[in-house]
């Protein structure tokens, strides 16, 4: 079962709050499933290799040009924004 | 009938039964109204017009439409206008398709039932006491109630497979990189996949004609060459080889297996020779998909934090975070945003996806499951050496009830069974109608799931034809 500490130390990387009782929640469900992937360690692996692209493309490129979205396309971006400056995504003080 | 009428039509059928179902989470009258005003304009000047032109559908609210809200079934998302069409929109758009609304979901895709949804749960057609499946439950439901002619879905681990099968509709998953994930919010990004939803298997695959693609805007879509999809089903399937998993079906039982066996009975009618094969890695499958799956979630996820889009935690209101009555700082706007605008099912997944990938643990999952990964394609490749298509039900059951299966994560995801080792190994393949489970009085559907070698839609899309003209 995973720890009290270890649940937070997830949460906050997650960057997800939690409560005492989230955090007893956390510890059952997830250890529940950490215990199903247990079931890996049964497999052989030596010599494989780890894929992370299934068909096996290879790089493709684009021109790393510029789109202007223009006044429009940047008005509706910053309609989405929850707090802003005038064009400016307004950011909490980092220090 | 004129365009504009058919969409009338559909919007009064919308209207009619919605309340019930709850396919839809916003509709988009203005312009379906323009587009099929457009497509009149066209045929009133005898210009001629595409099979998918005027013809309204459905999209998953996973999926951007210009100017249209996207709330990905996700409070967190509430207030979001989408800014620009997913490639996806902008073909269907340029083909003449007329959009009519975006469809409930499971909260980011991630559910099997859309009971995750954040706005309301949708109720399948052929009974509404039961699921529509998920996580595309809305795209299933419109079709299966006539609410839509065809809808998109997007699958990462049976989200169009699976709703198809509860719904009894057809739905098709196609290969990774067929079409253009590229405005789609995004999952799981090596599992995610875009596709459609219709009453018959030649509207589905009329729908991938115009959606399938290389764009440049997502480097694994991949050369489709404008292959028109529709034009490959000849009905005709003599001589074909078709696996049936024996990890797959050993363990059906009852009206699901009967239906099975039918079913295949019918492809040796229809001239296919019927071979057992093994995926001998399949037990892995389960596990290695919900290691990837989450890890990817919990980095594609990571981009709603209160500040560039999206909702933001009130910066008075604060859950215990804060000292009351003081305004937040980033972490605290960070912590309390995630916490009240994601629900369940998505922070669970996203603290599994972030345990997996934290410093100490990511060869032990992430990296260890990528290898299993590599060893269910070698499964995969090495079936195909023998076979020409792979064969087995959709889901191992039918539509469940409401509640049923919430409580327990672990029994929701076993619902995904079939349908996972399919989007591991980045395979193309299609849910369609094979039979009905006669429970209180109602036909349930149970869904065959054909899967294909990679890029191989018009090999099964030929073959799921021929068994449903076969039904007529």
């Amino acid at each position: 079962m995973l720890t009290k500490e270890e649940i937070l130390h997830i949460a906050t990387l997650a960057r997800i709050g939690v409560s005492e009782k989230d955090i007893e929640k956390y510890q059952h469900d997830l250890s529940e499933i950490l215990d199903y992937f247990k079931k890996l360690d049964q497999v052989d692996v030596r010599g494989v290799e780890p894929i992370g692209h299934i068909t096996g493309m290879q790089n493709t490129f684009r021109t790393d040009a510029n789109v202007d979205f223009g006044d429009l396309g940047k008005a509706a971006i910053l309609k989405n924004v929850p707090e802003r400056k005038d064009e400016y995504v307004k950011v909490k003080s980092v220090l | 009938m004129s365009a504009t009428q058919l969409a009338q039509t559909y919007f009064e059928a919308i209207e009619k039964k919605d309340g019930e179902i709850g396919a839809y989470l916003t509709l988009t009258k203005k312009l379906a109204l323009e587009q099929a005003k457009f497509v009149d304009e066209k045929i009133a000047r005898g210009e001629e017009i595409g099979l998918l032109e005027g013809i309204p559908g459905a999209i998953k609210d996973m999926i951007c439409v210009e100017g249209v809200r996207a709330t990905a079934g996700s409070k967190i998302l509430d207030n979001y206008i989408a800014p620009y069409d997913a490639t996806v929109i902008k073909k269907l758009k340029e083909n003449g398709a007329v959009i009519l609304g975006k469809a409930n979901q499971d909260e980011f895709a991630m559910g099997s039932s859309t009971e995750t949804s954040a706005y309301q749960i949708t109720r399948n057609p052929v009974d509404p006491s039961r699921v529509p499946g998920g996580s595309s439950g809305g795209s299933a439901a419109a079709v299966a109630a006539d609410e839509a002619v065809w809808s998109l879905g997007t699958d990462t681990g049976g989200s169009i497979r699976q709703p198809a099968s509860f719904c009894g509709v057809v739905g098709l998953k196609p290969t990774y990189g067929r079409v253009s994930r590229y405005g789609a919010i995004a999952m799981a990004s090596s599992l995610d996949q875009i596709g459609p939803f219709t009453k018959t298997v030649e509207d589905a695959a009329i729908v991938l004609s115009v959606i399938a693609g290389q764009d440049l805007k997502d480097a694994t879509s991949a050369q489709s060459g404008d292959k028109k999809f529709e034009d490959y089903l000849t009905g005709d399937i003599a001589g074909k080889v078709i696996g049936v998993p024996k990890e797959y079906v050993e363990n059906l039982e009852g009206e699901i297996l009967e239906i099975f066996e039918k079913s295949v009975e019918k492809f040796k009618a229809l001239g296919a020779r019927i071979e057992t094969i093994s995926l001998p890695h399949t037990q892995y499958a389960l596990a290695i998909y919900y290691i990837i799956m989450t890890s990817e979630v919990s980095s594609n996820l990571a981009k709603f934090d209160g500040i560039k889009f999206g909702m933001r935690a009130d910066d008075l209101n604060d859950s215990g975070a804060t000292e009351s009555g003081t305004a937040k700082n980033l972490l605290e706007t960070y912590l309390d945003t995630r916490k009240i605008g994601f629900g369940d099912e998505v922070k669970r997944r996203i603290m599994l996806g972030t345990y997996a990938l934290s410093a100490g643990y990511y060869d032990a999952y992430y990296l260890k499951a990528q290898k299993v990964r590599a060893l269910i394609r070698k499964d995969f490749q090495q079936a195909y050496e023998k076979v020409d298509f792979i064969y087995c039900p959709t889901c191992p059951e039918v539509a469940f009830k409401f509640g049923e299966k919430t409580s327990d994560p672990l029994q929701m995801y076993l619902s995904d069974i079939f349908t996972i080792s399919v989007n591991l190994a980045g395979l193309p393949a299609i849910s369609f109608p094979i039979g009905f489970c006669e429970i209180e009085e109602k036909k349930l559907p149970v869904g065959g799931q054909l899967i294909g070698e990679w890029f191989d839609e018009e090999g099964i899309l030929n073959a799921a034809h021929t068994f449903e003209i076969s039904e007529k």
